[in-house]
């Protein structure tokens, strides 16, 4: 009986909650254009979201592309194919690993940043300050970040994809003797732009989309404590991973089903 | 004990406001009236809803009966753009200060003039110079809030909260954790601030002294209600038993030392019950049941 007036409340309360992130980001998509007015709050969001995550996404990406080159190596060269290493590598970034695994520490570095710094403005009543000033928090501080969340992803994400196929080629060639000529063009043969590339791009758009939001979210909506914020900087990193791959299923099966 | 002679020079009033969270009656059917140019105070034991009072009239939060009117206007009746051109003419200092954390003294105090007017940038400055000098801060310009100590950023969120000319200005526990110094200094401004500048302040406070020597009229409130009200010598003499708990600082009285249990030998007697529910969560106390205005 506990356990389905629990599992009823749960219910019930992700519900509302989803309810309310909702109208948070109805509010937030209408502050946008109030942001376009004043450049220069998203350009100092732009520079602590993006810019911020760069050597993140960067070292990450370079390890994740040379792991790719050794196992890709060993599996392939079972089957004589090694100078198709280059398409195995950059096809499974492109698609894939590009935009989860960067969107993934995208939410870690710069989503709980940005709950735990919402969380404490909010904390601190600064938000509620800026309210009493008639200045509308969701314009002036919520939306600039979620609009510099929403256009790092993608770039993060091809940077991350960029930098793994370079790590790919080090190994691959570098080390384990693969022909530098067919590595690069067999990737270009048969890499598609549209099928592939541009693929990728929407699943970042789309990851960087949701991280933002549930991160702003999670920290706007933050019981105002210290333990408050920090329950809810973990809930960002865990519901935007959840996010993060559950909709790479969808998108994945929705975007290469037929081939 | 409701206000039966509401003078027609009051800018903010309160008729019978009812709030409620969740299931405890925060406020219940009380009317306040809070006259031009005087300073009003509030005051009453801690938990008694009195920040909760200044963000129902600045319209943060929604009362679920009664209304306030503030220069006239139904707080609670205006349309989102109405509510902010209101706010703009209405201060409030927060205890915290709420400063924001990444800009400078300076540019704190420039922020609502830069985001409401189109003032030019030498214009600005003159202004916000002239603010801080009121607060005595002048010299304090450059440095950043996590820099100053609890009293300079109150005082700073002084300067900024003069910084648009408001009508009125609330302010939410200003002594609260101040040492002597500051104390003396923060009453001085706040009173040298509503006579120069023709204020109407609001004071939520429960130092009792240092609130008596500048207040005009005192409300006194507890457990929902007005428990007395007048000038601060009335207050003094009053007969009733909580306003004389509450100026003396008794430490039992109608306001009871103990939070409501069980009785004491019981309890100790017997032993909380065994079995615990498997599934059962603890909530920590939260904010959300309260109905919010909207989502901003």
């Amino acid at each position: 009986m506990e356990f389905f007036r629990y599992l009823g409340a749960t219910t019930r309360e992700s519900f509302t909650k989803l309810g309310r992130s909702s109208f948070f980001l109805i509010s937030i998509l209408s502050g946008i254009g109030s942001v376009c007015v004043r450049p220069r709050l998203l350009l100092k969001q732009l520079h602590s979201v993006g810019v911020l995550s760069f050597l993140i996404i960067t070292i990450s990406g370079l390890f994740v592309g040379m792991v790719l080159g050794l196992q890709g190596f060993y599996i392939l060269s079972r089957f004589g194919a090694e100078e198709t290493l280059g398409v195995m590598v950059a096809t499974s970034l492109v698609r894939e690993l590009g935009p989860v695994v960067a969107a993934l520490l995208f939410a870690g570095r710069a989503g709980s940043a940005l709950t735990a710094e919402i969380g404490l403005m909010k904390a601190t009543e600064q938000l509620s300050g800026m309210e009493m000033m008639a200045i509308d928090p969701i314009k002036r501080i919520i939306s600039p970040r979620f609009l510099a969340g929403f256009l790092s992803m993608p770039l993060l994400a091809a940077l991350f994809s960029a930098v793994g196929i370079i790590g790919g080629q080090v190994v691959g060639t570098g080390l384990l003797g693969v022909d530098d000529g067919a590595y690069w063009s067999q990737m270009q043969a048969n890499l598609d732009f549209r099928g592939d590339i541009i693929n990728g791009v929407i699943k970042s758009i789309v990851f960087g989309f949701v991280t933002s939001w549930i991160a702003l979210f999670e920290g706007y909506d933050a019981i105002p404590t210290a333990e408050g914020v920090s329950r809810a900087t973990t809930r960002t990193v865990v519901n935007s991973a959840f996010s993060i791959l559950g909709l790479d299923f969808i998108l994945t099966a929705l975007m290469f089903g037929d081939n | 004990m409701d206000n039966l002679n509401p003078t027609q020079d009051s800018l903010v009033s309160v008729h019978n406001l009812t709030f409620s969270r969740g299931e405890k009656k925060i406020f219940d059917d009380i009317s306040l009236e809070f006259e031009r140019g005087k300073i009003t105070a509030i005051m009453g034991p801690s938990g008694t809803g009195k920040t909760t009072l200044l963000k129902i009239i600045g319209g943060q939060l929604c009362p679920s009966r009664g209304n306030v009117m503030v220069n006239g206007r139904d707080v609670h009746h205006l349309k989102r753009d109405e509510l902010y051109t209101l706010r703009k003419r209405m201060g409030m200092l927060f205890q915290s200060g709420a400063l924001l954390t990444d800009m400078t003294v300076f540019d704190n105090v420039a922020y609502p003039v830069r985001e409401h007017t189109h003032l030019p940038e030498s214009m600005i400055r003159s202004l916000v110079l002239m603010k801080l000098e009121a607060v005595g801060l002048r010299g304090a310009r450059d440095l950043m809030p996590n820099e100053l100590s609890g009293g300079m950023a109150r005082r700073v969120a002084l300067a900024r909260a003069i910084a648009l000319d408001p009508m009125m200005i609330m302010y939410d526990e200003p002594f609260t954790g101040q040492d002597p110094i500051s104390m003396g200094a923060l009453v001085l401004l706040i009173k040298s601030l509503n006579t120069t500048l023709g204020l109407t302040s609001i004071i939520v406070s429960h130092d009792v002294h240092e609130t008596a020597a500048i207040a005009d009229y005192i409300y006194v409130l507890a457990g929902g209600k007005v428990v007395g009200q007048g000038t601060p010598e009335e207050i003094k003499q009053s007969s009733s038993e909580w306003v004389q708990q509450f100026m003396n600082g008794a430490a039992d009285g109608p306001v009871h030392f103990h939070y409501p249990a069980k009785e004491y030998m019981d309890d100790l007697l017997h032993s909380e019950k065994a079995f615990k529910p498997l599934f059962s969560r603890q909530r920590p106390p939260s904010d959300r049941n309260i109905k919010r205005k909207r989502y901003s």
